[in-house]
């Protein structure tokens, strides 16, 4: 079965439930996780990535395209993920984060070079691979960072509150941006916010960390 | 083994390379104080008093006049421009090797030396330099100097690298809200938060201050000198009937040692006490600030200046033609004393730079491979962890390198530099760590989190994000193990069995000789190659990230 599947997904702190998440994400829909700050998001998150830290105790199945992932590491998963910032490595180009990005099994300078290029096209980014990320405006970087989740051919897509630190105008033609990429590529992806305006436009299930829907106000 | 297991076992590694050679030493230094005579015989030693004195006064007062010059420049100055100037001038002063700072103070203290000249004959009336004990005097002032110029530049960096920590600015503004003075608004509510990073630091200063030989032998007293100079002298001396003398001597060092650390722990003790009490009474301290400011502002001046004049002085010295006394400047400039220098020089000059790299490579690859698998496997070092690695700094030398020469004399590898360079990493690591460790620890792990969401494993995170992202202060914290290398003496010397010979054990073996080219040829050469490590240091990250806005400092 294709997309990803959280299947009793459970974190306990010192014996106390933070996270309890049942759900199936088909590829292109987005499930958005929403509450205050405090509120387990983060742990669900680090769950579904993988970097929950000793303290935690994690239970159920996280399943992805019908392989268990659960118990792999971060790199082994296959789930891409958006932060809030746009978390560019500084020290490489903008070509160079991207091919950092491509799978190894792509080989070639020309062909790998080529990738790069076809996705920084598809950005409108075209002609940037040798830009310095530092010049880039908020939007351009927003849409690199995406492009170079992309690259890595993610089988889900995780998404932490990537919209909440752009400016107000720049925010709807990101979030469409990426929705759109979302459902033309046909990634199932997760939505971690606390923003009503998000989860509306993300357009999907919405519920809390420990599982209980919530509503998106008017 | 895995290379995964072995980087988990690097930090425990590491802790074993600080911890044996310490103790092993200490062990092989202080067994033959326990033959039948030894104590009887050094306690016949006229000198023994005097010598204790001197390693407790000048350990102590120059200790004290450090560490309240660096408290007091925080405190009354930090945020102004005066500061920010004597801040610029002393960190580039800490890579300055004990040996060449001491020399370079001594040609400007000494009777005949350019303080001297400058004033005379006009203010003075001298025209022969005049028969004052200035330097080498019995009291230890000339030495108790000497150790206050190289320990503040290192305490104030120690008490700077602290202050993030103690979110010193709001607390500064909350002190001054509730209308209290500056310093003292300083000293009840950040100090107590910075100490505790501070107090190694602190006492390792303390005991090398009391310890240094090097310093001791050109600034300090001669009959008797301090007593780590006076092991030192009956260590390698070739009457081995001293020997057992001088291990009952590093066992009285020792205890010296640790009785002033008790002291200094009380003194903590009783400080915080007496602060705390004060702090009740509501005494806003005002009137404090006006006169402090001007104090310790001038006193750090001061200690910029004669840093300043020391290390000049040195380099006009290599390059004197005639001086005479009372000139002030030679008659010309010329490069006699180098060509006459150079075939001793090169050789040494190779020979610090081999130790040094060798350390420095090995520090920074355990340093880097501890803080690797600390991040990497999730560990947390514990406080026994951060004391084994400031023992080698805080154990007095001549009370355990004297063992450990023996062991490598035993086991045939005295004298040769893989030994030395193995000795040097037991000093060099801990300032390499110290120095990587908070910027190594402040890098986002989020990028560790980005790269493996794109699928990388965690070496290709190490070598293609977190190396190169910390390439500046990786480079930096070897910088400063280099400078620290280049600075040993006493292990080169013990260690070496008197047969590796570097810049510094030239310079010190020649400043007893008096000539004052040849000593600013070393003295300046041992003062070059680390300042050269920090230039490198510096230049190789902007020039291979010159394009890369975000990886510039600050940004």
């Amino acid at each position: 079965m294709s997309g990803l599947v959280l299947d009793r997904l459970e974190v306990r702190a010192k014996g106390k439930m933070i996270v309890a998440l049942t759900a199936v994400v088909k590829p292109g829909e987005v499930l958005t996780i929403m509450g205050p700050s405090g509120s387990g998001k983060s742990t669900a998150l680090a769950a579904i990535i993988g970097t929950l830290g000793p303290e935690f105790s994690l239970s159920g199945r996280l399943v992805l395209d019908g392989r268990d992932v659960t118990g792999l590491p971060t790199r082994a998963r296959g789930v891409g993920i958006l932060f809030q910032d746009d978390v560019l490595f500084p020290h490489l180009s903008v070509g160079g984060n991207l091919a950092f990005a491509l799978p190894p099994a792509l080989q070639g300078r020309k062909a790998r070079r080529a990738a790069v290029e076809a996705a920084l096209a598809k950005a409108g980014l075209a002609g940037f691979a040798d830009r310095d990320p530092a010049t880039l405006s908020g939007g351009e970087r927003a849409r690199v960072a995406l492009m170079r989740t992309l690259l890595a051919e993610p089988g889900a897509l995780l998404l932490d509150e990537p919209f909440s630190r752009l400016d107000a105008g720049l925010r709807d033609r990101i979030r469409t941006f990426v929705l759109d990429l979302i459902r033309a590529e046909r990634i199932p992806a997760v939505l971690v916010t606390h923003q009503p305006e998000d989860a509306r436009a993300a357009g999907g299930r919405i519920i809390d960390p420990q599982g209980r829907p919530v509503q998106a106000g008017p | 083994m895995t290379a995964d297991g072995a980087l988990r076992f690097a930090p425990r590694l590491t802790l074993l390379l600080m911890a044996v050679p310490v103790i092993a030493g200490l062990a092989g230094t202080l067994r033959p104080a326990f033959e039948a005579g030894s104590v009887a015989r050094l306690l016949d030693w006229p000198g023994l008093p005097r010598a204790m004195a001197l390693s407790m006064g000048t350990g102590i007062a120059s200790t004290v006049l450090a560490l309240a010059l660096t408290l007091g420049l925080v405190a009354a100055l930090q945020g102004g421009r005066l500061f920010t100037l004597i801040l610029r001038l002393l960190s580039p002063l800490l890579a300055v090797p004990h040996a060449a700072a001491a020399l370079g103070l001594a040609f400007l203290l000494a009777p005949s030396g350019w303080i001297a000249r400058a004033l005379s004959p006009w203010a003075t009336g001298w025209t022969q330099p005049p028969d004052l004990l200035i330097l080498n005097d019995p009291a230890g002032l000339a030495l108790t100097a000497g150790l206050v110029l190289k320990e503040v530049p290192f305490l104030l960096l120690i008490l700077i690298a602290a202050l993030p920590q103690a979110d010193a600015p709001r607390r500064l503004m909350l002190m001054a809200s509730l209308g209290y003075g500056r310093v003292a608004g300083w000293m009840l509510s950040v100090l107590p938060a910075v100490w505790p990073q501070m107090r190694p630091a602190v006492y390792a200063v303390l005991a090398y201050s009391m310890t240094a030989v090097d310093m001791a032998i050109v600034l300090g007293p001669a009959l008797p000198p301090t007593l780590s100079a006076q092991l030192v002298l009956w260590m390698t001396s070739p009457d081995l009937s001293i020997h057992p003398v001088a291990a009952a001597g590093a066992l009285v060092q020792l205890g010296l040692v640790l009785a002033a650390l008790a002291l200094l722990r009380g003194a903590e003790t009783g400080l915080a006490r007496l602060g705390c009490r004060l702090a009740l009474t509501g005494i806003r301290g005002i009137r404090a600030d006006r006169w402090l400011a001007p104090v310790v502002g001038g006193a750090g001046l001061l200690v910029v200046l004669l840093m300043a004049g020391s290390l000049a002085g040195l380099a006009l010295w290599s390059f004197a033609g005639p001086w005479v006394f009372p000139d002030a400047w030679p008659q010309h400039l010329e490069l006699d004393a180098w060509a006459r220098a150079a075939p001793g020089l090169g050789p040494a000059a190779l020979e610090t730079l081999l130790l040094a790299a060798l350390s420095t490579a090995l520090a920074t690859g355990l340093v880097l491979s501890c803080l690797e698998a600390e991040a990497r496997f999730g560990l947390k070092p514990g406080g026994g962890a951060l004391w084994l690695l400031w023992l080698p700094l805080i154990m007095p030398q001549v009370a355990f390198l004297p063992g450990l020469a023996e062991l490598a004399l035993r086991t045939g590898a005295e004298g040769s530099t893989g030994a030395v360079a193995a000795a040097h990493l037991v000093f060099v690591l801990p300032y390499v760590f110290l120095s990587l460790a908070a910027p190594w620890r402040a890098w986002d792990p989020r990028l560790a989190v980005a790269g493996a969401a794109l699928g990388a494993t965690p070496g290709r995170i190490f070598w293609r994000l977190r190396l190169p992202m910390l390439l500046r202060p990786i480079l930096t914290a070897a910088a400063v193990g280099f400078a620290v290398s280049v600075g040993q003496y006493l292990p080169t010397l013990l260690i070496g069995g008197g047969r590796v010979t570097t810049l510094t054990t030239e310079a010190v073996a020649l400043s007893s000789g008096g000539n004052r080219r040849i000593i600013g040829t070393y003295a300046m050469l041992q003062l070059a190659l680390p300042l050269l490590a920090f230039a490198l240091a510096l230049a190789l990250p902007a020039a291979l990230f010159r394009n890369r806005t975000g990886m510039r400092p600050g940004a």
